[in-house]
């Protein structure tokens, strides 16, 4: 009884908070409205019985991508009025495409359920006694899943290369260390003796 | 009231229809329809969760992970991108990014 209150609690909020997100006029508020989306659904992921992937929902998505996306929408300075243009426009074709989208998917996910690969679904696991469900993953993620982990890792990796790539940028009237040429330098390359007349002195470019 | 398989998958999908949805009518956003991306990723996740419990394998767990994993990427490169677009152009309207057409 309470775990199907929770359901729907929790289900209600994410699919409205889902739909808010996309016609939300303010793109701050959409992003707010990804938050909540995200943690309703770490709340649907805990009653599933897969509390590690809820606690990696919500640190991954609400604490770095979501605050990612408030961090640019924010630093941006953007017309978001004009973005909106041709929202009504395009309503009735997205409306039509995704009604139809969602009538199949239920329509599969019901045959699925009744005569497909999911015949045999009983209900949630009980968790089993010796292992919690951080343990279960563990077990696997680093046995028969250690290509598609590493994988991952470098997944990670070019995304981060990839991404400071795309935002660096140097000054042109900046100084900065070059490394290379300060290693490369010795006492000849550095220092010159130059003989200067007397009573006539040098000027500024000859001291270059 | 017992939650079935149904109802998880009937939440994914109604997710994943809302983030196709989202794509259609903010067609000039890229913001919006990055979350959109994100939205609809969410909603997969769901259905893979979903099938690991009710199917008492933990192998869909992992699939989330990885799913989760090229989703942060994929909005760490998405963003990059976009503030990059943003410093060239002065605006983030995606049907004026057709300065690359053959």
């Amino acid at each position: 009884m309470l775990q199907g209150l929770a359901f729907y609690l929790l289900a209600a909020t994410a699919v409205v908070s889902g739909l808010l997100v996309v016609t939300a006029r303010n793109p701050v508020h959409s992003v707010l409205w990804l938050i909540l989306a995200f943690f309703s659904s770490a709340g649907l992921f805990v009653l599933m019985g897969a509390e590690f992937l809820a606690m990696l929902l919500v640190v991954v998505y609400v604490g770095a991508v979501a605050v990612l996306f408030l961090f640019v929408v924010m630093m941006l300075d953007v017309d978001f009025v004009r973005l909106r243009e041709g929202y009504a426009r395009y309503l009735p074709l997205g409306g039509i495409v995704a009604g139809i989208l969602l009538a199949e998917m239920i329509m599969v996910s019901m045959a699925v359920v009744q005569g497909g690969a999911a015949r045999e679904a009983t209900g949630p696991a009980a968790a089993a006694a010796d292992a919690s469900n951080i343990e279960t993953i563990g077990r696997v993620l680093y046995t028969d899943y250690v290509y598609f982990f590493q994988a991952a890792g470098i997944v990670l990796l070019i995304a981060m290369i990839g991404a400071i790539v795309l935002t660096l940028r140097h000054k042109p009237g900046v100084k900065r260390q070059d490394v290379s040429r300060q290693v490369g330098r010795d006492a000849k390359t550095a220092m010159e003796v130059k003989s200067v007349q007397t009573g006539v002195g040098v000027t500024p470019e000859e001291l270059r | 009231m017992d939650i079935t398989l149904q109802h998880y998958l009937a939440v994914g999908a109604m997710l994943f229809t809302i983030g196709v949805f989202g794509i259609f009518v903010n067609r000039k956003n890229v913001i919006i329809i990055l979350m959109s991306v994100e939205l609809i990723l969410l909603a997969v996740n769901i259905n893979f969760v979903a099938f690991s419990t009710y199917l008492n394998d933990v192998a869909g767990q992992v699939m989330a992970m990885f799913i989760l994993t090229v989703a942060a990427a994929e909005a760490a490169v998405g963003l990059a991108v976009l503030v990059t677009f943003f410093r060239n152009r002065g605006d983030i309207a995606v049907d004026d990014a057709s300065v690359m057409k053959g």
